[in-house]
């Protein structure tokens, strides 16, 4: 009885299921002879689908060189960079809702955040030890880089945009040290400052214009809040987009030694 | 009537021209026979043709203009355009033949290749997940600093930046400010990003780029080193001191 019943509820489970993947809106999201639309049994063909009908296309080609999947050669420095940016956007967005960036409310409220918001002391620890980390892949990514050569031919510009991904890197991880606007934050960012304004020429107007005076305070919060959560992300989304596709474009990774 | 390009018909009658030349001359007329048999055009067609032909050329009979339009070369100059097709009734022809590798050189040799899925996007996957594994449980055990309230007229001694430009402030005590500050980062970032175009060398073979590896490693050792310094064992008034006697004066 109960054997029939079972089967009588998964027949039921199975027409709805078909009815679904025909209907036009099931259809309108997945591409023809995406794995959604068709089902998938482990086969070349459904395996090359996976990537080819699906947005990882952007990210990876079909297949690629056997070594290149060698964990011991990557070490996946770069992907995990990528990865700990797209930790860092969501844990971001989240710290986003209870933050002011104003002299007199940044630190209540990132003192609020640790103590009355579910969530919000872990959440913040991992924004910050992933800021971190990331600062650390990438730069350990650009010597995993160097020592295989992959900078040579025809791969020269892609290191230039990673050397820039470095820089953007640093500036993000700097100017998020400021918003927390404690002691560790000011003091911090008055050192890295001061030595800004070692730059010949034109050293003490950047040094101006990034902190909106002669020294910090609740303008320079503001400033560096825009550049840490849109200015900066939205740049280094760019030269990451730009950094991936010419890792594609110059032939994948770089080959074995 | 099909049209032919200028240059394709005219080419046809040189051809067609040199064909009769060959021939004996009285031979012509007689040729035209023989070769209409095997003509793969059919009858009614080449009827139709010679109809318009001999109408277009407005003089003699059908059985003139056939035996010109066949054999006969230069009558044709001057009458009307020809048949579409070559001799035999052909409507085309072999011009030449191309062996592969003459023209393209294929220089892409098979290499051995796995699929991104599975291979690949898994371990992407336990990659992920192991980095916030790592970042969850770390942030479970060891919290974020917060300090008291930033306050400008307090200073704390030692005041220090980012560890990531502790290297620089350490820098900074060894040299002049335009020398620590500004000439050895630029130079230090500026050599970074030339260093494909300055490094000539395509081998990437570490016995053959010895020069290489060993600046870039001096590069991470030093900045490591001053990173290092400029953490741990820097205090108050940033004097040197040991961590394991004064205790840390660091904070991420």
């Amino acid at each position: 009885m109960a054997k029939t019943m079972q089967n009588k509820g998964s027949a039921k489970l199975g027409e709805i299921t078909d009815k679904m993947q025909a209907s036009q809106a099931w259809n309108s999201i997945f591409r023809p002879g995406s794995i959604f639309r068709k089902g998938y049994t482990d086969s070349p063909r459904n395996r090359s689908y996976v990537i080819m009908n699906s947005v990882l296309y952007h990210l990876h080609p079909v297949k690629v060189k056997r070594h290149a999947v060698k964990v011991s050669y990557t070490l996946c420095l770069g992907g995990l960079s990528f990865f700990l940016f797209i930790l860092l956007t969501v844990t971001g967005i989240f710290l986003m809702f209870f933050y002011r960036p104003t002299a007199a409310q940044a630190w209540n409220d990132i003192y609020t955040l640790q103590t009355s918001v579910t969530f919000g002391l872990l959440v913040r620890n991992m924004h910050r030890w992933s800021a971190h980390l990331m600062v650390l892949t990438v730069f350990l990514h650009m010597a995993r880089v160097f020592y295989h050569g992959a900078y040579k031919p025809p791969r020269e510009f892609n290191w230039v945009i990673g050397i820039v991904l470095l820089l953007l890197t640093l500036l993000l991880s700097f100017t998020g040290y400021l918003l927390p606007w404690d002691q560790l934050a000011l003091w911090a960012v008055t050192v890295g400052t001061n030595m800004m304004g070692y730059t010949p020429v034109f050293g003490n107007q950047v040094r101006f214009v990034l902190l909106g005076g002669s020294e910090i305070g609740t303008d320079t919060l503001l400033r560096w809040y825009v550049l840490h959560v849109l200015m900066l992300p939205f740049v280094i989304v760019i030269f990451m987009a730009i950094h991936f596709w010419r890792v594609r474009k110059d032939g994948g990774i770089s080959g074995p030694l | 009537m099909t049209e032919i390009p200028e240059h394709l018909r005219k080419r046809a009658e040189e051809a067609r021209a040199k064909a009769a030349a060959a021939k004996a001359e009285p031979e012509a007329a007689a040729a035209a026979a023989p070769s209409e048999a095997e003509s793969k055009i059919p009858a009614h067609l080449l009827e139709r043709a010679k109809a318009a032909r001999s109408k277009a050329a407005g003089t003699g009979d059908v059985g003139e203009s056939v035996a010109a339009a066949s054999g006969g070369g230069t009558a044709l100059a001057t009458a009307a355009p020809p048949v579409a097709a070559g001799p035999g009734g052909h409507t085309q022809r072999l011009l030449t033949v191309v062996k592969s590798g003459s023209i393209q050189d294929v220089k892409a040799s098979p290499q051995d290749k796995v699929h991104v899925w599975p291979h690949l996007l898994s371990i992407e996957f336990v990659a992920s997940l192991l980095c916030i594994g790592f970042v969850l449980i770390f942030s479970i055990f060891v919290n974020a600093p917060l300090l008291e309230l930033a306050d400008i007229n307090k200073t704390p001694n030692p005041s220090k930046a980012p560890w990531y430009f502790l290297g620089l402030q350490e820098m900074l005590s060894m040299f002049h400010p335009m020398v620590a500050g500004v000439l050895l980062p630029g130079l230090g970032l500026g050599g970074l990003m030339l260093a494909p175009y300055v490094d000539r060398n395509p081998s990437i073979k570490p016995e053959d780029r010895k020069f290489a590896i060993s600046l870039f490693t001096v590069f991470l050792m030093s900045s490591a080193v001053l990173t290092i310094i400029g953490s741990f064992f820097r205090g108050p008034g940033q004097l040197f001191v040991m961590p394991w006697v004064q205790g840390l004066f660091f904070e991420l």
